[in-house]
C-alpha cells in the first residue's frame, strides 16, 4: 500500500503541474482528470474508500464535465470546430493514457494481490461516515444544503439573459 | 504503513501548485481549475487527519468541501460565461472596471 501511495502521489503532482501549465483548456482538463483519479487512489490507500468514490463521481465526473460544457460553449464557429480536431493529437493523450494504465495497475494490485500486512492503518467505512454525518453533524448538513440552494439561485439569476 | 506526514506534505505541494496556477494564469478557466486544485488539497489534508485520528470526521469535512467546490464552481462558470459574452475574452484582467464606459 505504501508503494501504491507513493506512485499515486508522484502521478498526482506531475499531472497537476501539467494541468496548470497547458495553453489549451482541454489539455489542462485532461491532465486535471488524471490528477483527480490518482487523488482517489490516494484516498483509498489512506483508508477512506467513501471519499475515494466521491472523488471519482463528483470531481472527476460532475465538476470536470461542467468545465467541459463551458469550454465547448465558448467556441462554436466552424473555424473552432476545425481547430478542435487538432486538440487531440497523439502527444496530448499518450501521457494521460499511460498514467491511467499505471493507476489501473495499482488498483489491480490492491484488489487481487493485496498484501495482508501492509494495508491502511484504519479503514473508515461508509457506514461510519453516514451514521456520523446524519446524526451529530446534521446541522452542518443543513448548512451545506443552504449553501447549495444559494449557489443554485445565484447561478440561475446570473445565467439569465 | 503510511504516516500522516506524507499526505500532509503532498497536500502542501498540491496547494502550492494551485496557488502558483492561480497567480500565474490569466485565463479564467485555469483560474477556476487552480481553485479546485487548492480545495482538493485541503480535502486531502482532512482525509489525512481523519486517518491519523481514526475518525470519520475527516471524510465528513471532505464531503462539505465537495459541496463548497460545487457551489463555487457553478457560480464561477456562470461569471465566466457572462464575462465572455460582455467582453469577448476569457482574460480575468480585462474585467478591471466596474462600469463600462
Amino acid at each position: 500500500m505504501t508503494a501504491v501511495f507513493y506512485a499515486a502521489a508522484v502521478i498526482t503532482l506531475m499531472t497537476t503541474a501539467l494541468a496548470i501549465t497547458r495553453a489549451n483548456p482541454v489539455h489542462g482538463l485532461l491532465n486535471f482528470v488524471m490528477s483527480l483519479l490518482s487523488m482517489a487512489v490516494i484516498f483509498f490507500t489512506l483508508g477512506a474508500p467513501f471519499a475515494a468514490a466521491l472523488e471519482v463521481m463528483v470531481y472527476a465526473g460532475a465538476v470536470v464535465v461542467l468545465f467541459l460544457f463551458v469550454v465547448m460553449m465558448l467556441s462554436l464557429d466552424m473555424r473552432a470546430r476545425l481547430r478542435e480536431r487538432e486538440w487531440m493529437a497523439r502527444p496530448v493523450w499518450v501521457l494521460p493514457i499511460l498514467f491511467v494504465a499505471v493507476l489501473g495497475g495499482l488498483l489491480m494490485r490492491i484488489m487481487f494481490f493485496s498484501p495482508g500486512d501492509d494495508v491502511a492503518p484504519v479503514i473508515i467505512s461508509p457506514q461510519a461516515v453516514g451514521a456520523r454525518l446524519f446524526t451529530t453533524e446534521i446541522g452542518a448538513v443543513e448548512l451545506a444544503s443552504m449553501l447549495l440552494l444559494a449557489g443554485l439561485i445565484g447561478a440561475f439569476h446570473m445565467g439569465r439573459k | 504503513m503510511i504516516t500522516w506526514q506524507m499526505p500532509a506534505a503532498l497536500a502542501m505541494g498540491l496547494f502550492l501548485l494551485g496557488l502558483v496556477g492561480l497567480l500565474a494564469r490569466r485565463s479564467l478557466v485555469f483560474v477556476l481549475m487552480s481553485i479546485e486544485i487548492m480545495l482538493n488539497a485541503a480535502g486531502l489534508l482532512f482525509i489525512a487527519a481523519g486517518m491519523r485520528w481514526g475518525t470519520p470526521d475527516g471524510q465528513i469535512m471532505f464531503i462539505f468541501i465537495l459541496n463548497l467546490a460545487g457551489a463555487e464552481l457553478a457560480l464561477g462558470l456562470v461569471f465566466l460565461l457572462r464575462l465572455r459574452n460582455r467582453l469577448t475574452t476569457l482574460d480575468g484582467d480585462a474585467a478591471n472596471s466596474l462600469r463600462d464606459a
